[in-house]
């Protein structure tokens, strides 16, 4: 572990702008959100019934129980979301300083040093450490005092804690396990989606204790119940969890060789099949596994949702108060409709997140000097980037397409509904996609005019998500909101639809995207040094 | 005779750094040009230039008589490129890169890619992440030597390669040069250069210092002599273009400046000649000069 120290300084003055800015942000949210609702419901009475309008089954599906109908306990669910951009960016964190800069070849560099072989390892721990604490403690902070009780604040404070240690202990391990950081990162973020949604259809069925919750690293952690009679010991639980997958990365990292993940490369082929032979082709090639990824995971997710939806409103349906209390805050529409109007809000954001990994695949490939060969030879710019932004267009919107059908299938079949629900289904799918494209469209545009910062595209998602999700409850005004293109997409099934405002983002993505087009037509390829 | 490169007073800036401050150079059809200068003189820069990657600031580059930024595509059809720094698509095997790049420049001569392959020693089923350095630019080699182009563009071919495959390197160059291909060989290795190239232009700071065939960039330096002499060396020291001279007893060794040689070696036969070596100036001996020369503000 000799040179920990030194290494953990360098990852902090590579990550001085980055991390701060992250931590601080994130942290800082749930304080936000407790202050804003402390200001809109002063009255406890008020909270309460506030609470019990949002006890609806897709609400808890999308944010968890509401554990206690009180300021703290409002924080903590309306929160959740930050939760997890909280673990994704921890372990995000720990694989951009242990896989990625071995991958870079950075890692030889410093391993012929007095660097101890477990030293990355360690100082990425503990710069994850460090943003545990302050993210929990700034959470815990903040929302005590913004008026919530101390205790919980504390519990909400080190549920942060302990999912920034769990996911970085899981990234740990992933990062010794799989041979590129992309592979690694891919991981983690199924296991985060994948504790989701164990946790979403968990909740939804509205039995507290549903071992689905209980398995979720997120529905653990949750159970900690944070202002609602904390429980410790879940708490105490995950941190051995934690402390036990990080003793099994230092393990693996202690005996495996550089560069070297457990599973051995294998030789491939020594001719190329003729559909590689082009811009095209290769573009599939290098994104065929990540588009298949998506794929599954939009059928996964499309037949959970679809299939909890009907038990869902049935759950309504029984229980005439919360009926009162969603036709008061619902639009009219079927409680059905709602969830799947919210579930499919969510898969949008998740598409533009496609749409964004995709088109940053050519900026990789670029500054990784790949483009350089194609580009060399008779490949037009144009051509080769467009054989990438079709994926980050077209990809997502399949994606959605089959998070439609099947969605619209699960739900159809559960609830006898039929064929007929696919339709209405697939229609709430495809209003996302306009939205989906304006957030690909303005990755084009850095891409073309500012390349440095394509990678600002995750913070413009991130930026539509918080929107999004924390908007209304932050009480920004309507030209804030209207930021996000997501803001202005019909509320499918039940919700009216006009074509004006889908026209006018489809023909601002165009805009941007032949704007940024031109202007990566006109710049210097990145030239590495 | 046609050049197939030339460029003007190419000037190319990076923020406040000056990668190429009026660079000139011209290679004509059929010869091989060898491009001089050590690391961050602009070699790269400026073949990235030719490339049509980057935009130049100022000055003119032609291609093929085209202009590179703005008929890049259909000039790329006749030149086969190998980068500096290769790299390689982690999960493609070596053969699928040669083949694809092939593909893409219009055309690959598949019996010459078997055999450059068995010349290389290259394993073409590996895939990318697991190839060293050195291996790596062997693909691009390949890929680039069983094209059909006109011209090759290297960008420092060998620097990963070992002195083996560095001499297979050279005998497929003289092959290319003898099917009358043009070859920009960027390099900083002398040896390697004065082996293959019929022309040379040495590069300093994103200018070009020296331009010419190794004769003509000799005439112009000095020559190294070792003689041993029937008598004392008397007087040597004092003709005009010594320089360095060491006397051990009857036996001298000076630089001459090549104007002056005639005028030396006559001194050197009236005192009387035993023995005598001399040696043209390497190509390292113009390159320091060239820098050292440099280095000191006229």
């Amino acid at each position: 572990m000799t040179g920990t120290w030194q290494l953990f300084r360098l990852a902090l003055r590579r990550d001085r702008v980055v991390l701060p800015l992250w931590t601080i942000l994130l942290g800082l949210f749930p304080g936000l959100v407790a202050s804003s609702f402390a200001s809109l419901y002063p009255d406890p009475a008020e909270l309460a019934s506030f609470a019990a309008s949002m006890s609806n089954p897709s609400l808890t599906a999308v944010y968890g129980p509401i554990w206690s109908p009180d300021l703290g306990g409002l924080t903590a669910w309306r929160s959740s979301i930050v939760l997890l951009i909280v673990c994704l960016a921890t372990a995000f964190t720990v694989i951009r300083h242990t896989r990625a800069e071995e991958e870079q070849g950075r890692r030889e560099l410093l391993g012929s040093t007095v660097v101890g072989r477990t030293a990355g390892l360690a100082s990425a721990l503990l710069v994850a450490l460090l943003a545990a604490v302050v993210v929990g403690g700034l959470t815990a902070l903040g929302t005590a005092a913004a008026g919530a009780d101390g205790t919980g604040s504390f519990a909400l404070g080190l549920q942060y804690f302990l999912a920034c240690l769990l996911f970085a202990a899981i990234a740990a391990v992933l990062a010794q396990v799989a041979q590129g950081a992309r592979t690694a990162r891919w991981i983690v973020g199924a296991v985060l989606t994948g504790s989701f949604l164990l946790r979403m259809v968990g909740d939804a069925g509205g039995d507290l204790n549903s071992p689905l919750s209980w398995i979720s690293p997120i529905g653990f952690l949750q159970r900690i119940r944070p202002f609602a009679d904390e429980r410790w010991w879940p708490a105490a639980v995950a941190l051995v969890v934690a402390a036990a997958l990080a003793a099994v990365a230092y393990r693996l990292n202690a005996r495996r060789d550089l560069d070297a993940g457990l599973i051995a490369p294998r030789p491939g082929p020594a001719r190329a099949p003729r559909s590689l032979l082009s811009p095209l082709g290769l573009a599939w090639r290098l994104q065929r596994t990540t588009l298949f990824g998506w794929l599954v995971g939009y059928a996964v997710l499309g037949l959970f949702l679809g299939s909890a939806t009907d038990a869902a409103s049935d759950a309504v349906r029984e229980s005439p108060d919360l009926a009162d209390a969603i036709g008061r805050v619902g639009t009219g529409a079927s409680i059905a409709d709602m969830v799947i109007a919210t579930g499919m809000a969510i898969i949008g954001i998740g598409a533009a997140g496609q749409g964004v990994q995709a088109a940053l695949r050519a900026r990789g490939e670029e500054s990784a000097l790949r483009a350089e060969p194609l580009l060399a030879a008779s490949v037009g710019r144009l051509r080769w980037a467009g054989s990438h932004l079709l994926f980050a267009f077209a990809g997502p919107a399949l994606g959605l397409l089959v998070a439609g059908v099947f969605l619209g299938a699960g739900y159809g079949a559960s609830a006898d509904e039929g064929a007929g629900a696919i339709g209405r289904v697939l229609g709430a799918a495809a209003v996302q996609i306009p939205a989906v494209w304006l957030t690909v469209a303005i990755v084009v545009l850095l891409f073309g005019l500012l390349p440095r910062l394509t990678t600002l595209g995750w913070a413009v998602l991130a930026f539509f998500l918080l929107l999004g999700q924390l908007g209304a409850i932050l009480q920004l005004s309507q030209w804030a909101l209207d930021l996000s293109p997501f803001t202005h997409l019909p509320s499918l099934p039940g919700g009216e639809v006009t074509a004006t405002p889908l026209v006018w983002l489809v023909a601002l993505a165009a805009a941007l995207t032949a704007a940024g087009l031109t202007g990566f037509r006109r710049r210097d390829i990145a030239s590495g040094g | 005779m046609e050049n197939v490169i030339s460029v003007n007073g190419l000037v190319k800036s990076f923020g406040r750094t000056r990668a190429l401050d009026g660079l000139d150079l011209e290679v004509r059809r059929g010869e091989v040009h060898g491009f001089l200068g050590p690391n961050g003189a602009g070699k790269s820069t400026a073949i990235r230039v030719l490339l049509g990657l980057l935009k130049a600031d100022s000055g003119t580059a032609t291609l093929f008589g085209g202009d590179p930024w703005r008929d890049a595509v259909s000039l790329h059809r006749r030149l086969a490129y190998v980068p500096g720094d290769v790299t390689l698509w982690p999960n493609l095997t070596g053969g699928e890169v040669i083949e694809l790049l092939g593909r893409l420049r219009g055309g690959l001569d598949t019996k010459r890619r078997d055999e450059l392959i068995a010349r290389f020693e290259l394993d073409p089923r590996k895939k990318g992440r697991t190839y060293s350095k050195g291996n790596r630019q062997k693909v691009a080699l390949v890929a680039a030597l069983a094209s059909d182009a006109e011209l090759l563009v290297l960008d420092e071919p060998t620097s990963g390669l070992d002195p083996l495959m560095e001499s297979v390197f050279q005998a497929c160059v003289n092959e290319e040069s003898g099917a009358g291909r043009t070859v920009l060989l960027s390099s900083h290795i002398l040896a390697e250069a004065e082996a293959l190239c019929d022309r040379v232009s040495i590069i300093r700071a994103g200018r070009t210092v020296e331009s010419g065939t190794l004769a003509d960039l000799r005439h112009l330096t000095r020559t190294s002599i070792h003689a041993e002499l029937a008598g004392s060396p008397n007087g040597i020291g004092a003709l005009a273009g010594v320089h360095d001279l060491v006397v051990d007893g009857d036996r001298v060794r000076f630089q001459v400046d090549n104007a002056e040689l005639d005028t030396v070696l006559r001194a050197l036969t009236t005192v009387g000649v035993r023995g005598l070596t001399s040696q043209p100036p390497t190509l390292e001996e113009l390159f320091l000069r060239h820098y050292q020369k440099e280095e000191v503000p006229a």
